[in-house]
């Protein structure tokens, strides 16, 4: 038995062989024709890859929406594109193949794209080694299109966008990459098509061959290649129950949130991108209670501008179509940051320069998030609220740079929508004050896992602090308690985002204390609104 | 010669799928030349990765220049063209 860890995108269980796909090495001819015979197979080619394009461009289409064949409608486009029929032109009239030609033009103009300013452009590098790979495999007879007779387990060093909509689809039970990232086309169409997958996967391919036994965990991130016995045993135990408890929750699909006493309850979604929007609507969430805008910050040199953050947030809002979206402001700290930030090394990160006190610390940071959000908010329904408050001066402050951006806006004609705020409540200070803050405040939302860090004096990094870390002390529960009482009394709402909202096992707990809001992982929704409808509680 | 100005409303900017449109438009005025002038930089229109490359972003002036056969008509094409979609 192999064992192998990747990052889990979809949650599952797979079992079935192994079809191991290999991006062969491209034999490109040693000798060819006359100029003219050159030009004339080049232009073949490529109204052959056109075509190819074009035939995968509907099926793409019909089957996975409009969004996941825009690439290769610009792949068509790409092959017209004067430049590059021109530069491959010119090539063969120096002497090259059509193979070489298509390569080499290939190559120079994906290292153009790579080398621009701009994330979107650089990822359009990728489209041109695709489509320019396309001609050249026809041009040599070769044909990287995968069959698969039976369903399988696919696993490969990573899949080129072209790959991953000509894919099988049918017949495939679970994706293996080595490479690649939550976001890469594999995790999105994986997630897209609701199978368990792996990416970044530290499995041997080499060692693997197609046929062998393949067990994908998409709850762990664990593989096992040719399972022994117990393994199997428990590994398609683990399918079955996974599969029953699946269908019983789709009887819960479509249904509205509510308590076995009529209560109405919203059930969010916590997201961290846009591409996640597709998570919330396959899975039936009512909107997202927390959308961590750390994405745009992180895994980059610079600062976002302004014009790329309303660019993504706005992307969020449209997707959601009118389901509403509670923004949390940057929170980011010395233990989580990107270089250019240049923030101090802290003895106590935990305890340190983060979250809104970082915002307030760097007025243009905030003031630039700020403006993106109240402009996407003129997209569709937008909340925002505020991480680390542990003061009422903080909630204050913050409230007259909110109004001072409004009214900037306001007065460039900019249209912006109206947006509630909202603060998280995550400090036991934040907590005892809540009935002070619910004044200043549109409603609350919980974040339940560094309440109890700091409630406990408990760091939740740490795995040997994991029973000192209960989210269920008592104490936890008396602040929980206060927040909804503190909330009710100044008649704002009130919400959970932390993991105890996706514990079914205290759902109950939460409902009886009057929580208005839960907002969970997509892949929660279903098992959340069913415990919601089982909790008993009096109709408020 | 006739001159059009523009300013990208798209908020994704003269990326991939409009870049793509916007050539297409341009191919259709036939022999008309339709270049587009962005900064210090001139590109023929009927060409998308020279305009992909421009990396031009919402809120950027477009400077689009017709001239040739029926470059009145063209023209106006393109002004109609840049007004619904970018």
């Amino acid at each position: 038995m192999i064992q192998g860890t990747g990052l889990p995108v979809f949650p599952g269980v797979a079992i079935g062989p192994a079809f191991v796909h290999e991006t062969a090495k491209l034999e490109l001819p040693t000798a060819w024709g006359s100029a003219a015979e050159e030009r004339q197979r080049f232009t073949d080619a490529k109204a052959q890859a056109q075509a190819q394009l074009q035939t995968l461009l509907e099926e793409t289409a019909a089957r996975l929406g409009q969004e996941h064949a825009m690439i290769l409608d610009v792949q068509i486009m790409m092959l017209d594109d004067l430049d590059y029929v021109e530069a491959i032109e010119a090539r063969i009239d120096g002497g090259d193949s059509a193979a070489h030609a298509v390569q080499e033009t290939g190559e120079e103009f994906a290292e153009v794209f790579a080398s621009m300013d701009d994330e979107y452009m650089k990822a359009r590098s990728t489209d041109v080694r695709d489509v320019s790979r396309r001609v050249v495999e026809i041009l040599c007879g070769f044909s990287s299109a995968m069959t698969m007779d039976v369903p399988g387990v696919l696993l490969a060093e990573d899949l080129t966008p072209s790959e991953t909509v000509q894919l099988p689809k049918d017949k495939i039970l679970a994706f293996v990459t080595r490479k690649g990232s939550a976001n890469s086309h594999t995790a999105i169409l994986a997630r897209t098509m609701g199978i368990p997958s792996l990416v970044a996967a530290d499995v041997d391919l080499s060692a693997i061959h197609s046929g062998d036994t393949v067990i994908v965990d998409g709850f762990t991130g664990q593989c096992y290649i040719r399972p022994d016995e117990s393994t199997l045993a428990e590994m398609t135990a683990k399918q079955a129950e996974a599969q029953t408890a699946k269908e019983a929750l789709e009887a819960y699909r479509g249904k509205e949130t509510r308590t076995a006493k009529g209560r109405k309850v919203k059930l969010y979604t916590n997201i961290g991108s846009p591409d996640d929007v597709e998570l919330v609507l396959k899975n039936d969430g009512e909107g997202v209670g927390l959308l961590r805008s750390e994405f745009l910050y992180l895994g980059r040199d610079t600062y976002p501008t302004e014009e790329e953050l309303y660019t993504a947030y706005r992307q969020v809002v449209e997707g959601l179509q009118g389901r509403p979206v509670i923004v949390r402001t940057l929170d980011i700290g010395a233990d989580k940051q990107a270089d250019y930030f240049q923030l101090d090394a802290e003895e106590n990160p935990a305890l340190g320069l983060r979250g809104v006190r970082l915002c307030l610390s760097r007025p243009e940071l905030f003031r630039t998030q700020l403006r993106a959000i109240y402009r996407a908010s003129a997209h569709g329904p937008v909340s925002m609220m505020f991480p680390m408050i542990a003061s009422l001066w903080e909630v204050q402050e913050v409230k007259a740079l909110c109004k001072t951006i409004r009214e900037e806006l306001t007065a460039e004609g900019v249209a912006i929508g109206d947006v509630p705020l909202g603060v998280m409540i995550e400090t036991p200070a934040a907590a005892v004050i809540s009935d002070t803050l619910a004044h200043e405040v549109d409603f609350f939302s919980v974040g339940t896992n560094d309440l109890t860090q700091y409630t406990l004096a408990a760091d939740r990094q740490n795995s040997a602090l994991g029973r000192y870390c209960d989210p269920k002390h008592p104490a936890l529960l008396w602040l929980l308690q206060r927040i909804a009482d503190s909330a009710h009394a100044a008649g704002i709402w009130c919400g959970i985002c932390g993991e105890l909202a996706a514990d079914a096992t205290m759902t109950n707990t939460l409902m009886t204390m009057g929580y208005d809001e839960l907002s969970v992982s997509p892949a929660q929704v279903l098992k959340i609104r069913k415990a919601i409808s089982e909790s008993e509680v009096v109709s408020q | 010669m006739k001159t059009i100005t523009h300013v990208i409303q798209d908020p994704l900017g003269l990326h991939a799928r409009p870049a793509g449109l916007l050539a297409k438009a341009a191919a259709a005025c036939g022999d008309c030349t339709v270049n587009l002038t962005f900064k210090d930089r001139t590109v023929d229109a009927k060409r998308i990765m020279g305009l992909m490359k421009l990396g031009a972003k919402q809120g950027d002036t477009l400077t689009i220049t017709c001239e040739g056969e029926n470059e009145d008509a063209a023209a106006a094409s393109m002004e109609s063209f840049l007004k619904e979609n970018l």
